[in-house]
């Protein structure tokens, strides 16, 4: 049975609502039907998928306006004559077709510091309950869709917010490694808070209907981690308790050496940051050391600093019919 | 023949839909339902706490949760605590705990979702946009002071536990239908104060290790589960107390009389 | 074209960011090389998501008399005394270790009473060894190996200011071709899928991490990606493959609805006290013991039964046996009339569990069925069938180091891309402990490697041109075959004429025809440009499926027994003297085939007597048997 599907296809310089007529067989998911378009009509249709099980979270797209998976959306949840609408998840610059460029939740990805292994605990002495690990499992779940990010309104609507904002997938990296039982780090809260931009999330909860792990992202994670933001800054109980039994000061005669504090990587000698923690899109600068030298990576190199564009073999100035050099057209503006 | 190194291609642009949005369901029920819903409760709840009347049957001891506790002079038996408030027409009778209930239900995480999506529209539903040009969230005054709910459950404990002396007090005058409406509230007003998030927080949630509290983590586990019924709660307590206040106001008013069961 | 093409100088690229090549990536960067990791898909999404079931290692957190002795003395006997006695030793040595320091990297296993890592019972293993996660130990395992890698970045950034300075992830990125000086490894030729430029990579060493070939079948539980790019890679370069002919089918993968056909049900619902029925309702398993297994298998229903709680004391069932067993005796159920509505057989673990113990213990298989089927495993039985699910065959590495055998040097592989650990069949679980075992010796090697190299081999001018042009071939062409429809002819070649049970007549046939899809694969066109084109994407890929499948097909024919994954219907029988022999593929000039007989390698001493005489005469040939004697 032909159904009816309009498809957006187009790139980063623009794109349309393509209509496609295709056949719909019992049982199918809304992936199938692109594969069927990619194989009878649009051969270069842009999509990305892998697992076509819900497991790896690279078919995110959004289905009649919803974001979703489009391997785990049924045909059968549509009635036979609705026109079905795809787009590409809107939140993060076009590629192509389906496909969209999300290398916004790696930067994020690799702004939130990674776990602390507890000192002095050799591999295999690890012991942990399973009631201790249960919480931070559930968000261990996550297949890193990318569909909460998309539908967060924080940066979906409000593009400029994406800087200062690291979305819901990394709330519950936060969270799951604060929940962590040996995770050594305790100034995961501040972080969130500070770097991560949790204050941003006004809690209305979109990140959670869209999860296809079903993970309670909200309610589990990020609602949780704005109380221990709290417990930290505004409770009064907590703060009542640490001056009449000065707990603070017991907590902190107790604790291990504590992490260097939060700094800013920009204004901080590079060297005493462990692990970097701001999420303000900083310049790049050059790569030198405390010592005013080059990472000693770039040393080991057969060469240092970038590669020439055009071989390393390549005497200058070039004999004149081997420049391939276009004379800019004065007509033309250049196009950014 | 171009020369570039870098990847050309990789725009910044986001793909160019002109529909704000796609979706096909009915998106705008569920804020429309919570626009009615609060608008109409609120309303009512601002008439009734002005209207300084109908608040107290004598006869039975009932006294309405909007009521409570009473504190102006115009509270007559049903002070309880004495009357330190003048009679002004802007000062309801239970000055001292409705500001605080008040915060307490502006500052739950759940009437925040509701009315952050059905009154501020941001978002209106997922994935259709904002209403607005800028967003700047809970981060900044005034909503940074949403963090304040920790104060606000507290203080609901308290008004728990004073509603709760109120059922007490309207018991000892036999048994009627009012009592049973009371009490009902009163074990709903408790389950929504417990399920709240920050009191699962205060349970157990801030624990890295519940294998080391186990009765904390009992009790966290069942917060919990309350916890993920927040929603119903505040809807139904929403129920329970206008009924509660206007069936009061009822026999207050002597529209009708108690229904009664023992005595 | 003359676009110029991106350069990236390294010391260790790692291709393929599965398991095998995280693990690889992070020890070369302990090892202060300045290493590339390149994938074709999003970084974290690689194959090894999907594995559900868990890691086997013998830690022996549940059953305390599990040690590396019984894992290796399994493995062997799941491969059919096939395997590499070298790696399979190694493997179930070094498995607990890579384990656990997946827990230092923050991996969250389930637990034990104790707190220590729980292990479950799987098909093959002899007590409960498989680390896992609920059933998304793959997840688990990929996530952490990601989040490690993240970490080096972090303490790079801080050392150096720049996140990339010495690991770098180049994802949406396909290899296509690998740069030689002379015999020597000197770069990788590959283009970015996104925008379609091209890039080379210059570096003295390659660690292959592909995965496997399993797009080559149209039921298959693998995705896209596994189009065989590393055995590819690996034999144009000189290197060779042993053991192509076994593929593993596995048991049950999915058989309804249609388009979801092949996606994998894991064995986990079987060691979780799941059975196979047929339409009879009949447990058929036990009428397909084989007489090497016959002692290790309970007899009766209530014999297995009782071991789910009592497994010292009693045998286990027999839908735990090998998969490739259960793969056959579903198959045959099926021929035989017995089958489902929808061409396999019932899984049930609704009337073995209760609801929710199913719910805890596998939630993404709930999951999977509710969202994909609409079936609900705690009510119904599901159906399932065979499906083509991992390859043991693989480049021929050096047991110690991972480095391809064969003309070429600074080329390792580690991986399901790699051969010889599995023998005729693989273990479930034993894949996932093995990407660590060996990518953590790949990385280390091939950084050593790096070490010893006095100049750096240099990539020649010409072979990047050439390989740019083959590249842009299916776009220049107009007119020629579309992709799709080539892929289509090669499955149906594979699946039906070099399946789960194979006919000498058959194979003839398959080689032939693969003759002439290479003639038309020569002739393919993909429409569309450069950026993100899919067509053009599988197009490229095509050859490397195609000569995968001829190295298949080939060592099927030749191979006159029955062995794992490998069933001919004219030789059911194991023979003995077939076990001495590997089959190595490798490429003549003219870019041919070739298939050459190796001896398989001679097992210590003291690792033959961790088995019964009586278990070891079933296997080898009186000749051997004798020696063993000697000794
Ligand atoms: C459904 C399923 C369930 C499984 N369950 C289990 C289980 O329970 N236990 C177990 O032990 N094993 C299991 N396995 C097997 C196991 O998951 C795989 O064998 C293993 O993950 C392979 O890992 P790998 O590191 O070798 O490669 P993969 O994880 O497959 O990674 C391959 C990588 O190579 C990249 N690549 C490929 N070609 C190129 C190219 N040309 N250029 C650049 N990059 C390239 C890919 O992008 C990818 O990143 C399962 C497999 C499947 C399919
Ligand atoms: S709950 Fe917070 S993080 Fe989740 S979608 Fe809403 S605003 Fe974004
Ligand atoms: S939290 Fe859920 S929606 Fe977000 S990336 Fe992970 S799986 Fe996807
Ligand atoms: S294809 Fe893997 S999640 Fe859809
Ligand atoms: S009352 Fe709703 S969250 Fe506290």
């Amino acid at each position: 049975m032909k159904r009816h599907f309009r498809v957006w296809r187009g790139d980063a310089s623009g794109g349309d609502l393509r209509d496609f007529d295709v056949e719909v067989n019992e049982g199918e998911v809304v992936l199938d039907i692109i594969h069927r378009l990619q194989a009878t009509q649009a051969p270069d249709l842009a999509c990305r998928w892998n697992c076509k099980a819900g497991k790896c979270g690279s078919c995110s797209m959004e289905i009649n306006g919803m974001p979703r998976l489009g391997c785990m959306t049924r045909m059968s949840t549509f009635t036979e004559d609705e026109t079905i609408t795809i787009t590409p998840i809107r939140t993060f610059p076009v590629i192509r077709d389906l496909v969209t460029d999300v290398s916004f939740n790696y930067e994020k990805a690799r702004e939130t510091p990674a776990f602390a292994p507890p000192p002095g605990v050799a591999p295999g002495d690890y012991r942990m309950q399973q009631v201790d690990v249960e919480r931070s499992q559930e968000f261990r779940k996550c297949i890193e869709c990318f569909l909460c990010q998309n539908t967060c309104h924080v940066i979906r609507d409000h593009d400029e917010n994406k800087p200062a904002f690291s979305g819901p997938r990394f709330f519950i990296r936060a969270a799951e490694l604060d929940m962590h039982p040996l995770d050594d780090r305790e100034d995961r809260k501040e972080h969130a808070q500070a770097s991560q931009g949790l204050g941003y999330c006004n809690i209305t909860k979109c990140c959670t209907e869209v999860c296809p792990e079903h993970i309670k992202i909200t309610d589990n994670a990020i609602i949780p981690m704005k109380e221990r933001v709290v417990d930290r800054r505004y409770d009064p109980l907590v703060w009542l308790g640490r001056k009449i039994f000065r707990r603070d000061e017991l907590e902190s005669a107790s604790t291990k050496p504590s992490f260097p504090p939060i700094v800013n990587p920009s204004t901080a000698n590079p060297s005493t940051v462990n692990p970097p923690m701001s999420s303000a899109r900083l310049p790049q600068t050059a790569p030198v050391g405390p010592d005013g030298h080059m990472d000693i990576a770039e040393l080991v190199a057969p060469q240092q600093g970038g590669l020439s564009p055009f071989g390393e073999d390549l005497e200058f100035p070039l004999p004149p019919e081997q420049i391939a050099y276009h004379h800019p057209d004065p007509d033309k503006t250049p196009d950014r | 023949m171009t020369t570039t190194a870098t990847r050309p291609g990789g725009g910044e642009e986001r793909a160019a839909i002109s529909a704000r949005t796609l979706r096909t369901d009915r998106w705008w029920l569920a804020p429309l339902v919570t626009f009615i819903g609060l608008g109409a409760w609120v309303t009512y709840a601002t008439v009734r706490v002005f209207m300084h009347k109908w608040f107290w049957v004598e006869e039975f001891h009932y006294l309405t949760p909007f009521y409570s506790p009473c504190l102006t002079d115009r509270c007559g038996d049903a002070a309880m605590f004495g009357t330190p408030l003048p009679n002004f027409f802007l000062i309801p009778e239970a000055a001292f705990t409705l500001p605080f209930l008040l915060l307490f239900r502006l500052t739950c995480y759940y009437y925040r979702k509701a009315y952050y999506r059905a009154f501020w529209l941001s978002p209106p539903a997922c994935a259709v946009p904002d209403g607005h040009k800028s967003y700047s969230g809970e981060t900044r005054f005034p909503l940074i002071f949403q963090n304040a709910h920790r104060y606000a459950f507290y203080a609901a404990m308290v008004i728990s536990v004073i509603n709760t002396w109120d059922a007490v007090l309207a018991q000892s005058t036999g048994l009627g239908l009012g009592n049973v409406i009371l009490w009902v509230n009163v074990i709903m007003l408790w389950a929504y104060t417990l399920s709240c998030h920050s009191c699962r927080h205060i349970a157990g949630g801030r624990l890295k290790h519940f294998s080391k509290h186990p009765v904390r983590y009992r009790f966290w586990t069942f917060v919990s589960k309350l916890n993920t019924r927040h929603m119903q709660l505040a809807w139904i307590t929403l129920g329970t107390l206008a009924l509660t206040d206007f069936y009061i106001m009822g026999l207050a008013a002597e529209w009708f009389s108690d229904l009664r069961i023992i005595n | 074209m003359s676009s110029t093409i991106e350069r990236h100088l390294y010391d260790v690229v790692v291709i393929g960011a599965g398991g095998a090549g995280l693990r690889a990536a992070i020890e070369a960067r302990l090892a202060g090389k300045r290493t590339a990791i390149i994938s074709k898909s999003l970084f974290g999404k690689a194959h090894t998501v999907m594995a559900e079931g868990g890691a086997a290692a013998a830690m022996g957190n549940v059953n305390s008399n599990d040690n590396w002795m019984v894992h290796f003395r399994d493995t062997m006997r799941g491969g059919k005394f096939l395997n590499n006695f070298r790696m399979a030793e190694l493997h179930a040595k070094e498995a607990p270790e890579r384990i656990w320091e997946l827990e230092t990297y923050g991996a969250l296993f389930d637990r034990t009473k104790d707190g220590k890592i729980s292990q479950r019972n799987f098909g093959g293993h002899e007590y409960p060894r498989l680390a896992h996660v609920g059933d998304r130990t793959g997840l688990e395992l990929i996530r952490t190996l990601q989040q490690k890698i993240v970490s080096l970045q972090q303490e790079d950034f801080a050392e150096t200011g720049s996140y990339e300075s010495r690991i770098r992830v180049f994802q949406e990125t396909t290899i296509t071709e690998l740069m030689l000086d002379g015999d020597r490894v000197a770069g990788a030729f590959g283009y970015y899928r996104e925008s379609g430029e091209f890039l080379l990579f210059e570096t003295p060493a390659v660690v292959l991490a592909t995965g496997g070939v399993g797009r080559s079948y149209k039921v298959t539980s693998n995705s896209w990606e596994y189009t065989g790019d590393g055995h590819a890679l690996a034999l144009r370069s000189g290197a060779t493959l042993i053991n192509m002919e076994f593929l593993q089918f596995h048991p049950t993968g999915m058989v309804w609805p249609p388009s979801v056909k092949g996606i994998l049900v894991t064995e986990s619902v079987r060691g979780d006290g799941g059975v196979l029925r047929n339409s009879d309702g009949k447990r058929f398993m036990f009428d397909y013991v084989p007489d090497v297994f016959r002692k290790q298998y309970a007899e009766t229903e209530e014999e297995g039964d009782r071991w789910y709680d009592d497994p010292d004391n009693n045998r286990r069932p027999p839908e735990l046996l090998p998969r490739d067993e259960v793969a056959r005796a579903i198959n045959s159920e099926v021929k035989a009339g017995r089958g489902s509505p929808a061409g396999g057989v019932f899984l049930d673990v609704s009337t073995r569990l209760p609801a929710e113990q199913i719910i805890k213990r596998l939630p993404s298989m709930h999951h999977q069925f509710k969202e994909l089927a609409d079936v609900d495993i705690t009510k119904e039985p599901m159906e399932v069938g065979p499906t083509c699910h991992y390859v043991m065959g693989g480049v021929e590495v050096d047991p110690d180091t991972g480095a391809a055998f064969g003309t070429v040097q600074g080329l390792f592989a580690a991986g399901e891309v790699s051969g010889g650990m599995h023998g005729s069949n693989r273990l479930g679980g034993n894949s996932l402990s093995d990407l660590l075992v060996f990518g953590k010796r790949a990385g280390e090697h091939a950084a050593a490697y790096v070490d010893t190299l006095g100049v750096r081999p240099k990539p020649a001018k010409i072979d990047v041109a050439a390989a740019a042009e083959v590249a842009l071939a299916p776009l220049a062409r107009a007119g020629g075959e579309n992709p799709y429809t080539l892929q289509q002819d090669l499955q149906a070649v594979m699946g039906d004429l070099v399946g789960i049970i194979r006919r000498a007549g058959e194979l003839t046939d398959a080689i032939k025809r693969l003759q002439e899809l290479k003639a038309r694969v020569a002739n393919v066109s993909a429409d569309g440009g450069r950026l993100y084109n899919p067509g053009w994407h599988l197009a490229l890929d095509l050859r490397n499926m195609l000569v995968v499948s001829e190295c298949t097909a080939k060592a099927a024919l030749e191979r006159e027994e029955s062995r794992g994954g490998h069933t001919r219907e004219d030789f059911p029988k194991m023979s003995p003297e077939w076990r001495r022999v590997n089959l190595v593929c490798s490429l003549d000039e003219t870019g041919e085939v070739h298939l050459e007989r190796k001896p398989v390698p001679r097992m210590r001493a003291e690792l033959i007597d961790l088995f019964d005489r009586s278990e070891l005469a079933k296997y080898m040939t009186d000749e051997e048997l004798a020696e063993v004697e000697a000794e």
